[in-house]
Parts: C-alpha cells; structure tokens; sequence
C-alpha cells in the first residue's frame, strides 16, 4: 500500500462526561480544565466536559443519551420549548466542536467513556479511518500491561449518533470494569496514560515522523442480544451466565453458556461463533442489550505521515 | 474450647426478607420477586411453621433503578422519625419508612417481626457480610456461623455498628432481631449471576437455621470474629468545589478487610501523589470505594476486629 498523507493534527478535543456518572473521563477533564491544558507541543487542546448537568446529579443523562443525540437529523432538528436538554446540548456541542463533517470541526475528538463491562481498554471508532487505527496501534505496542483492542461500528457518517463524530477523525475511549458513579484509581491511571500516548503519537505525526504499515485486528459488531424477559411484566428474568460474565472479547460458541435464569435454568449460545462485547453494562438493561456479539477483523494499514505544504 | 454458657430464646415465628430497600441494589430486588412469584406462607410439614413476610422494600426506587426517590430509606428508620409529626410534603421515603414499621414493627414493640434480613448489596469488595447493631444478639452470630459453615466458598464477615437502639437508623432495626445482609461486589444497576445466587443461599440457609431452631435443634457455642465500626475516612476535596482530589490507592482498592497499617498507602492523587493512612491504629477497612458513599463523605470505613465467644442456643 502507498503511504497516504494527511494535513496537520492541530486541534483536538477531549471529551469526559458526556456520560455524568462516568466517572473516569470527568475527573480528567477537570484536571486538566484546573491545570488549565490547552495546548501541548503543537496540538491545542480543548478540554470539554459535554453533559454536565448529568455530572452534577452522576446519572447517565437527565433526559435522553445525550451520546444518541448526533445523528444529522438530531443535530439539525428544530429547538422547541419541549426539547429534551441533550437534544440542546447535542447542538451546543456541534456548533462548538464541529460542525459534524465540516472543514471547520475539530481535527481530532477523544470522548472518554468507562463500562461495568470487562473490556479493559477498548478504543471505539466508525469506519476504517487509518488515523485511529493506527492510534490504536500504537497505543497496543506502548500498553502491555492490559488488555487494548478496537471495536469499529460500520455505520455512515450521517447515522453515526455519538459525539466523536463530530471530529474528523476521532474515537471514543472506553474503559472497564468501573461501577457508574465510581472512581477507581487503576481505570483512571490507564485512561490517562492512553490519552497521554495519544497526544505523543500527534506530536510524533506534526513533527513529520512516518508510521509504518500494518495489520491491526477490530471487532465489528453485528447483532445484539436481550436478557430474557418476563412476557407480562418486562423485567429480566435471567443474568448473565458465570461462565460469560467477565468473558468479553472471548470467543463464544454454540453451545456455550449465555444466561442462567433466576430459578437456575440455563440458556445457550445459538447460532455462529461470535465474540461478545459490553457484557452486563448497566446502562444497556434499557437499551434491551444484555450483550453485542461482533466479528473478529483484520484492517491493513497503509504507512502515513503528515502532509507537508 | 469449652463453652458452658447455654441460652434459651424464644422461637421465631415470622421473618421478614426485605430487598430493593435501595432501588439499584439488583440482587435483592430479583431474589425478592422471585421469592414473591413461590411465596408459600406456610410450610405444612413443619410442626412449627415460620412465617416468611417478602417484602420490596421501595418500589419508586426501583422502579426508577435509582437508590432512592428523595432520602435514603435505610437512614429512616430512628424512633424518631418513625414517630415524628405527619405532613403532606413529607419526603417518599419517610412516608414509606412508617408504612414499613406499620407492616413489620412498631419498632421496639412486641407485635415486630421477629427477624428482619435486609438484602443489600455493594460496590466494594466484600464478599458477604452480616451487618448488625449488636455484637451479642445471638440469634444473628449463630445465623452468621450457619451460613459460615454451609457456604465454606465465599469470604464472610460479621460487622457491627455500635449505635444503640434509640439511634439505630436502618430498616433490619424494625425488628426483634435484624441483620443487613450486604454482598459485593457489583455495580449497582447491574445484577451478576455469582453475587445473585450467593444471596439466594445465604436466605435459604438462613431461613433454614431459623426452622431448625424453631423445631428445637441446639446450636453449640463456639466463636466469631466480630468487626467493630471504628470511623470512616472521606476523601481528600477541594475547599472550593467539594469535588474529590484523590481516588482510593490501587494498593488498597478491593482490599477490604486487608489490615491497614499506619503509612499504608490510602489514596492516589490525579497527578499520581500517593496519600498515607496517618491513624496510629492498625485498623480492618471495608465499604472501600462503595458508589453511595461518595456523597455521605466516606471513602472507606474502619473497624477493630475481636473474637466473641457464642453461647449455646435453643429455642425455649
């Protein structure tokens, strides 16, 4: 593959609360907001703490997920007095940090995010853009000590409905196992330490450096799968199995354990060898998701480097 | 070592389980609704039945997956705002508290359940703990050594508040007798199969100790290793924010119950310092990092740790 050039990575946001009771990527963005971080090297750096007044109150969101809310449509949606706070605030930050695909948006968005799940560091991102993979990469090589991997959505600009995509090039940072509402000090020591290696590696690129060619592998998501449920009343009436609880990014089977119900059934994997993500996050009970299952990929990188005037 | 002492106690007729009294607390709401799907009142073989009163202890909250509508439940249940005055404005969880010590009490009172068992659970690492204001209620130390016995595969510990009766503010106080039942970890909101089906057996084995004595067994005395609430810790804050400065250290995070020594690492700062425990006492730490603290001022709580020796017990 020939190396392919980008301009320079000048502006990047970096994003924690859109989420308020996830704790990780608000205390970041605080420091670095008391710290008064705006510019290392040859990157500026906003620092934006995107719902907070669902960090004042630690909920996820007061209204609606605010991490839905940036699709096309929702961002050029009519104001009215009835429209939920995010919805609002969704607007607030596309005029702020984009707009979503124009010349004028920032070059690069990192939204920090943490799950109950035991995903260890998980970097999330739409489509194949090599800028991120190769971030991702990276970061890999520097991060021995837990687990990194990549999760793409294969989902059009115009659909994409989270708030890395009003970047250019961007990803969201996901980390676990946190409680929501909690602050673990280990979480938050990676956390920072990959977006540390992040804003080393756009120095590196600014500076010129070239990074080679590779082969990176991502788990695309295809489906997801509910908890069982009562037909009348709604509510779960299964957790997840023992032998799946824990067990993200690992390769289940037909056959394999999913759900043991509350009376002590079982409940199998049906279907094709799938890998499963986000098992038992809180937050997705609503969402009707006990767990995504996505294939595993390989990406091929070409080289890059920054492209010179 | 030989225990001569030999108590006899009334039976216990009617025991109340009680889960959701905070509504994100998942483990004790499913078991309770599930417990409320087989309810049997009564147990026709049993010369002595127990009656087993189920009870969700706040529906608004867990409905709304929140710990609590206005005021935490588990904080309403002193005598006096049991029975302090009435008022249309009052908040959803006091009106709810008296609703329980008239289903379950009157607190103090000879028409209160016998037991209560309060199910809870807990964002620290504690394995399964039995929480109770006192450290000579027999009743709750020989339940302990029961459940201690039949589930060998899970760590338990005994914890005590010395708060007195007048004091007492949690919903297991409404009883004659009453234990908080608390299991961790796990996220609240979230409901793990492991930490489920452990309070599922710590209420089957418990209901079972209750039968057992009922019918007349004899418990031998013997010995438990009681954890006695000494003080908590808050976290460092900013004067100007309140916002916390500090997490609790990796070193200590899910070590509960790990002896802290003094200069043992406490918390880590966001710019990596790391804070040491300054008591002169070597003291046991739990409800380390637990989420629903963050706001009541605690990061860790510590306890001293002695060897009660139990009584004999059967029902007289």
């Amino acid at each position: 593959m020939e190396s392919v050039s980008f301009p320079p990575l000048s502006s990047i946001a970096i994003c924690g609360g859109t989420h308020g009771n996830e704790m990780t990527g608000v205390y970041l963005v605080r420091e670095m907001q008391k710290h008064k971080v705006d510019k290392i090297g040859s990157v500026s750096i906003s620092t934006v703490l995107s719902n907070p007044r669902a960090v004042d109150v630690c909920r996820r969101y007061t209204e609606t997920d605010l991490n839905r809310c940036f699709t096309d449509a929702l961002l050029s949606s009519a104001i009215t007095d009835s429209t939920p706070y995010e919805v609002r605030r969704a607007q607030e930050l596309n005029a702020q940090l984009g707009p979503k695909g124009s010349e004028k948006a920032v070059d690069m968005l990192i939204d920090l995010h943490n799950t109950t799940a035991n995903m260890g560091l998980c970097l999330i991102f739409y489509n194949a853009d090599y800028l991120p993979l190769q971030i991702f990469k990276y970061i890999q090589n520097k991060m021995l000590s837990v687990p990194v991997r990549a999760m793409q959505l294969d989902i059009p600009l115009s659909d994409a409905y989270s708030l890395d995509s009003l970047g250019k090039h961007s990803f969201s940072i996901e980390v676990g196992p946190q409680p929501n509402g909690v602050l673990r000090a280990d979480i938050f020591n990676i956390v920072k330490e990959a977006v540390d290696h992040t804003i080393a590696w756009l120095q590196e690129f600014n500076s010129g450096s070239t990074f080679k060619a590779g082969e990176v592998e991502a788990f695309t998501v295809v489906k997801s799968v509910d908890y069982p449920r009562d037909p009348v009343t709604g509510e779960i009436s299964a957790a997840i199995h023992p032998q799946l609880q824990d067990n993200d990014f690992k390769l289940l089977k037909p056959g394999d354990p999913i759900f043991l119900s509350f009376t002590g059934e079982t409940v199998k994997h049906e279907g094709e060898e799938l890998y499963p993500l986000f098992v038992n996050e809180c937050a997705y009970y609503e969402k009707k998701i006990a767990f995504h299952l996505a294939q595993k990929r390989t990406f091929k990188l070409p080289s890059i480097h920054m492209k010179k005037d | 070592m030989e225990v001569d002492e030999v108590m006899c106690l009334p039976r216990l007729p009617r025991v109340a389980v009680c889960g959701g009294t905070h509504g994100n607390e998942l483990s004790g709401v499913y078991l309770v609704r599930e417990m409320l799907k087989v309810e049997k009142k009564v147990v026709e073989e049993e010369e002595e039945p127990v009656l087993v009163m189920i009870v969700l202890s706040n529906p608004r909250a867990t409905q709304q997956c929140h710990r609590y509508v206005d005021t935490d439940l588990n904080r309403c249940f002193t005598h006096a705002t049991l029975n302090g005055p009435m008022s249309d404005t009052d908040p959803y969880e006091i009106v709810r508290s008296r609703e329980l010590n008239t289903l379950l009490g009157p607190k103090g009172s000879r028409q209160a359940v016998d037991l209560v068992c309060d199910l809870h659970n807990t964002t620290a690492n504690m394995g399964m703990c039995l929480i109770t204001y006192s450290d000579c209620d027999w009743i709750c130390l020989h339940i302990f050594r029961h459940l201690q016995k039949e589930i060998p595969d899970i760590p338990m510990r005994f914890i005590h508040f010395d708060v007195s009766n007048k004091e007492s503010y949690s919903l297991d106080s409404v009883g004659k007798h009453g234990f908080a039942m608390e299991i961790g970890p796990q996220p609240h909101g979230v409901v793990r199969s492991n930490i489920y089906t452990a309070m599922k057996g710590g209420v089957q084995h418990m209901l079972d100790w209750v039968r057992l004595f009922n019918s007349g067994t004899m418990f031998k005395g013997g010995f438990v290793d009681v954890f006695t609430m000494v003080k908590h810790i808050d976290y460092p804050r900013d004067s100007v924010t309140h916002n916390i400065t500090a997490a609790i250290h990796p070193h200590l995070q899910d070590r509960d119950f790990c002896l802290l020594h003094p200069e043992d690492p406490l918390f880590q700062t966001f710019s990596g310092e790391t804070l040491r425990y300054k008591g002169k006492e070597p003291l046991y730490p739990f409800f380390i990092n637990e989420c629903a603290y963050y706001e009541k001022g605690i990061a860790l709580s510590l306890a001293r740790k002695r060897r009660v020796m139990g009584f004999l017990v059967f029902k007289g």
